[in-house]
């Protein structure tokens, strides 16, 4: 990056003079400013909200005992003895541990805990009060606090309950590593990711071969129907594996009496909803290989499975890589499919959702949510590590391959694409199914009740609405943003430091779980010293929360179509005395729009199906479809959750339909250039 | 065409003017009831009231406490009208709720009301734990119907239970807690440790259970009652038993939240809320309301039901709730294994 715009720099001025600072122009300005806001939206939209739930984990709560004196009065009420601290008490009990004494934000500390030879029905009167303001405690659900004394009976005083104070610590690190329920998810989560990544990256491959060297009909249809998964919440696999194999399942005797609660059906289901992103990059992959390769081999005489190893899976290497830590991450930061097929297998993103709406122990939600961050860090950067490394696999001289017929083969490869085919389609068929019949398994008539999505939770058909609408501005504001953003950074001369900062920034929300940041949101903008607080609960959080949580992949497609149109047309506007906005317009808008409505569809779909970034950030007027998918299936009605979840199939693909038939036209209409 | 334009500006300003009149006050509440009850609860309530117009927040138990401690220092609500009485405590003990004592508290029942004085919340109705029974399920598996708590322990139901998780459910709380209370601290693990033999699984949400012994997806399912008489009269083939130890329950619960600017609009509420025509309206859904002698039988509600209700030591729950979670994942959640 830098050795290109040295270059670029070196280009532009006279040879040995020295280094001239070029002067900004009223553009450069102007397109630095641009740069500015954009930066600083990411910065609100995601590192201010990380580093709030960064401290909400470090936040814990503890028993002070220096905050609170008590005073005991002999058989007839008289308080002669002197006030004792609990910290001076416990020092000589040892009543309460040290460890006892870090807790959470719901913590209460008995005060009997103090006196050894307590009894209710003595006749002793215990005082109590703190030795600071706000040092809390209850008498019975009575709420106290301040340095004056309170006077309570024994009766009443078995009824006092201290309550801790707020502190800044590792306290709930050493919690949650010590309790083996919660940091067994993390061994889960792996497990249950390394598997499904290897089974989708090999299913996936060997889709991605037979699409790309086989000559098998039907090839477009495959593709398509491979692609379905990403239309759907990935909690609808889950739903469809139910109907199939639960304990009343259509087909459950294959499972030869394992339950599908557990693995087995996280694992299917995680196939299923990742199937489509690992097939898009082996395909991609497999695509991009030389056919001078394959015509050496053959001269060498190498049979088909020598060249296979050596020249096909070498060469798809990196796709391979890229797909399998994608994979992961999707699987180990999903949160919809474990809580709908889980059943008591215990994974990360569902414990940040049972810590934070299960106990409302938010301090732990937000130290599960570093805990996730940690792998889908480490995949990150070794996924940024294998992408530099790809760079010059095709030469100018390369030769596209194509693939020549043969009839066993072709033959192999169809029935092989065939039976994935049938597994996405029969799943989606099932829920499809599911959603029209009356009452599973006892009347098995067709009706439409289950449509009837007012009269259940999840907020109705108005979630529905609330979706498209959610989706359609995810898709112009996202776009818009994240377009602007690529060309600033793309085009604007110098400015190296800002420019690489920039593209940290938009790297960094891939690196960021659904669940994270949208927990992450709660504590940044609930907050109610923020100036931004009152987009809590409104559309707009929503929207901010989904086109940030699908930044990087658009910004990376925007600026892949951005560097492949030559800087000269910037060069040549600023010669012709064009301001840049007007280039901007009438050239580079016009020449990316495939890009531009690819960059709308991929947000668009994604906003419609995504749940782990919105679970916590949706309110009672912005249900989401996507949402109401889960709380409806949370609730038991595993039905009309199958029928909203075909919904928004339905909806993205006509969506996707839609997009279709406009990128066509607009392919008509504005790139007719390209087919000189 | 000019005349017919103003007639129909005139009617759309004096329709506006109407309901601008209609609603002179909105208030926010916060609510868990079912969302299929809440037009009807508002409607009613507009009846006697209809300058006041309420703005519904609805969400489950678990998600609307989280939601109100999460607004602890900014409070969105002004009144919380259906919330279970245990996150009321909770709240109450952050210092969130405004103590109010309602024109006529004295005619409910006092378990329903707050002992404060004035009370911090008032009761509603009562949601009763109870265990749903598919006949045709269990029939092809041969399982007897329990009577006891102490029944569903037996080997011959392993598997074939399921309950709510206390974790994530205030279902699932109340009858752990109601087991602590009837057996005693170690009867009632030690309950627990024989019960989880036989569970298949535990969900998140509380009328789960019953939903799916309803689909026949288990046989029995640990829930309350008014889930299981509702699926029961959608047609599915339960059976709902009250086991005959007692059972633990929870109540649904009113209280105006402390910061209001709405507080005479919010009593107002709070008023109506405990009155026999609002009692009334809680019974079309609810065998067991606040106020004595007003319930009639609900359909497909067990009868003995109240005379099962425990003596629901609700501080008990609300002062031991964090330490009983944490012995209830320590024993039961650290277990991965799925079984069938």
């Amino acid at each position: 990056m830098a050795s290109t715009a040295d270059a670029l720099a070196a280009a532009g001025r006279p040879p040995k003079a020295r280094p001239i600072k070029p002067r900004l122009g009223r553009d450069d300005l102007i397109m630095r400013g641009f740069m500015a806001v954009i930066a600083l939206y990411l910065v609100i939209a995601i590192a201010l909200p990380l580093y709030a739930m960064l401290s909400k984990s470090f936040s814990t709560y503890s028993f002070d005992l220096t905050a609170y004196e008590f005073q005991v009065s002999d058989e007839v009420g008289n308080f002669d003895a002197p006030p004792v601290s609990a910290a001076a008490l416990n020092d000589e009990l040892q009543a309460v541990s040290p460890e006892d004494l870090s807790t959470s934000s719901d913590g209460r500390l008995p005060a009997t805990s103090f006196f050894p030879d307590f009894s209710f029905r003595s006749p002793v009167m215990y005082k109590i009060r703190g030795t600071s303001a706000d040092a809390v405690y209850l008498v019975g659900t009575e709420r106290f606090s301040g340095t004056e004394w309170r006077e309570v009976d024994s009766n009443n005083f078995r009824r006092v309950m201290l309550r801790p104070a707020r502190d800044i610590g590792f306290a709930n690190y050493v919690t949650y590593f010590s309790t083996p329920a919660l940091f067994q998810s993390i061994e889960n989560s792996i497990f249950i990711s390394a598997l499904s990544t290897i089974i989708t990256v090999t299913l996936a491959f060997g889709f991605a071969y037979a699409l790309s060297r086989s000559c098998m009909r039907l090839k477009g249809f495959f593709r398509l129907v491979a692609l379905a998964p990403i239309l759907v919440p990935s909690l609808l696999p889950g739903i469809g594996l139910v109907y199939l194999f639960g304990n009343q399942g259509m087909i459950k005797e294959l499972l030869l009496g394992e339950s599908i609660y557990g693995p087995i059906g996280i694992v299917i289901g995680s196939v299923f909803f990742t199937f489509p992103h690992a097939m898009i990059i082996i395909t991609t992959a497999l695509a991009i290989s030389d056919a001078r390769l394959y015509e050496a081999a053959e001269c060498l005489k190498a049979s088909r499975w020598k060249i296979f190893w050596t020249v096909t899976v070498p060469g798809a290497r990196y796709g391979l890589i890229s797909a399998a830590f994608v994979v992961f991450n999707l699987v180990i930061t999903d949160f919809g499919l474990p809580k709908v097929i889980g059943g008591q297998y215990n994974m990360l993103a569902v414990d940040i959702y049972k810590q934070v709406i299960g106990q409302q122990n938010f301090e732990m939600g937000a130290v599960v949510s570093v805990v996730l961050l940690m792998p889908a860090l480490v995949a990150f950067a070794v996924d940024r590590q294998v992408q530099k490394k790809q760079v010059a696999l095709l030469s100018a001289r390369s030769v596209p391959y194509q693939p020549k017929p043969n009839r066993r083969f072709d033959w192999l490869a169809f029935g092989y694409c065939g039976l994935i085919a049938v597994f996405i389609v029969g799943l989606l068929a099932v829920c499809q199914y599911a959603a029209l019949i009356k009452f599973w398994p006892y009347d098995l008539s067709l009706s439409l009740k289950n449509y009837a999505f007012d009269l259940m939770d999840g907020g109705g058909w108005d979630s529905y609405y609330n979706s498209i609408q959610m989706a359609l501005l995810t898709a112009v504001a996202g776009t818009a943003v994240v377009f602007v953003g690529a060309y600033m950074v793309e085009k604007t001369k110098g400015f190296e430091t800002g420019r690489s900062l920039f593209q940290l920034l938009a790297m960094l929300p891939m690196a960021i779980p659904g669940m994270v940041l949208g927990l992450a949101y709660i504590f940044f903008f609930n907050e109610p010293a923020n100036p931004l607080n009152f987009i809590y609960g409104t559309m707009a959080i929503l929207v901010i929360c989904t086109v940030t949580h699908f930044y990087t992949v658009s910004h990376l497609t925007a600026v892949t179509a951005l560097k492949q149109m030559d800087r000269e047309f910037e060069s040549v506007a600023a010669s012709l005395k064009q301001p840049f906005y007007k280039l901007f317009r009438v050239v580079t808008v016009p020449v990316c729009l495939p890009t531009i409505l690819d960059i709308s569809i991929y947000l668009f779909v994604n906003a419609m199906t995504t749940v782990s970034a919105v679970i916590f950030l949706y309110s009672p007027t912005t249900t989401l479809a996507s949402v109401a998918v889960l709380n409806m299936n949370d609730a038991g009605d595993i039905a009309p959750a199958a029928a909203m979840g075909m919904m928004i199939f339905y909806t993205n693909a006509g969506a996707r339909l839609i997009h279709l038939a406009v990128s066509k036209g607009v392919l008509k209409r504005t790139q007719a250039w390209r087919f000189r | 065409m000019a005349f017919r334009k103003t007639l129909l500006t005139a009617a759309a300003v004096s329709l506006l003017v109407a309901t601008a009149a209609k609603a002179e006050v909105e208030l926010t509440v916060y609510t868990a009831v079912e969302a299929e009850d809440l037009k009807r609860y508002a409607e009613t309530f507009n009846q006697d009231h209809p300058d006041i117009k309420i703005n519904w927040v609805r969400d489950s138990t678990g998600i609307v406490t989280a939601k109100l401690l999460a607004e602890k220092n900014n409070p969105q609500a002004d009144v919380v009208w259906g919330l279970a009485a245990t996150s009321l405590l909770l709240l109450k003990t952050e210092g969130m709720l405004e103590p109010y004592a309602p024109k006529g508290v004295e005619k409910l029942d006092k378990k329903f009301v707050d002992k404060s004085n004035p009370p911090a919340w008032v009761g509603m109705d009562a949601w009763v734990a109870s265990v749903c029974y598919n006949t045709v399920e269990a029939g092809k598996l041969g399982l007897p119907m329990p009577k006891s708590w102490k029944d569903l322990t037996d080997p011959a139901y392993k598997g074939h239970l399921i309950m709510p998780n206390p974790n994530s459910s205030g279902t699932g709380f109340l009858d752990v807690s109601s087991w602590l209370q009837m057996f005693g601290e170690k009867g009632g693990w030690d309950y627990m440790d024989a019960l989880h033999e036989n569970i298949a699984r535990y969900t998140h949400s509380g009328s789960a259970p019953c939903k799916l012994a309803a689909a026949g997806e288990i046989p029995i399912g640990i829930s309350f009652a008014f889930r299981g008489a509702k699926s029961k009269a959608a047609g599915a083939p339960l059976e709902i038993i009250v086991p005959e130890e007692g059972v633990g329950w929870d109540m649904e619960a009113t209280a105006i939240i402390a910061g209001t600017a709405k507080l005479e609009a919010a009593k107002t509420l709070v008023d109506w809320s405990i009155t026999k025509k609002a009692n009334e309206m809680y019974n079309t859904g609810y065998a067991v309301v606040a106020m004595p002698g007003v319930a009639k039988p609900v359909e497909f509600f067990p009868e003995n039901l109240v005379d099962k209700m425990i003596d629901n030591d609700f501080e008990f729950a609300a002062n031991n709730r964090a330490a009983i979670l944490e012995e209830w994942q320590k024993r039961y959640d650290s277990k991965s294994d799925p079984k069938g």
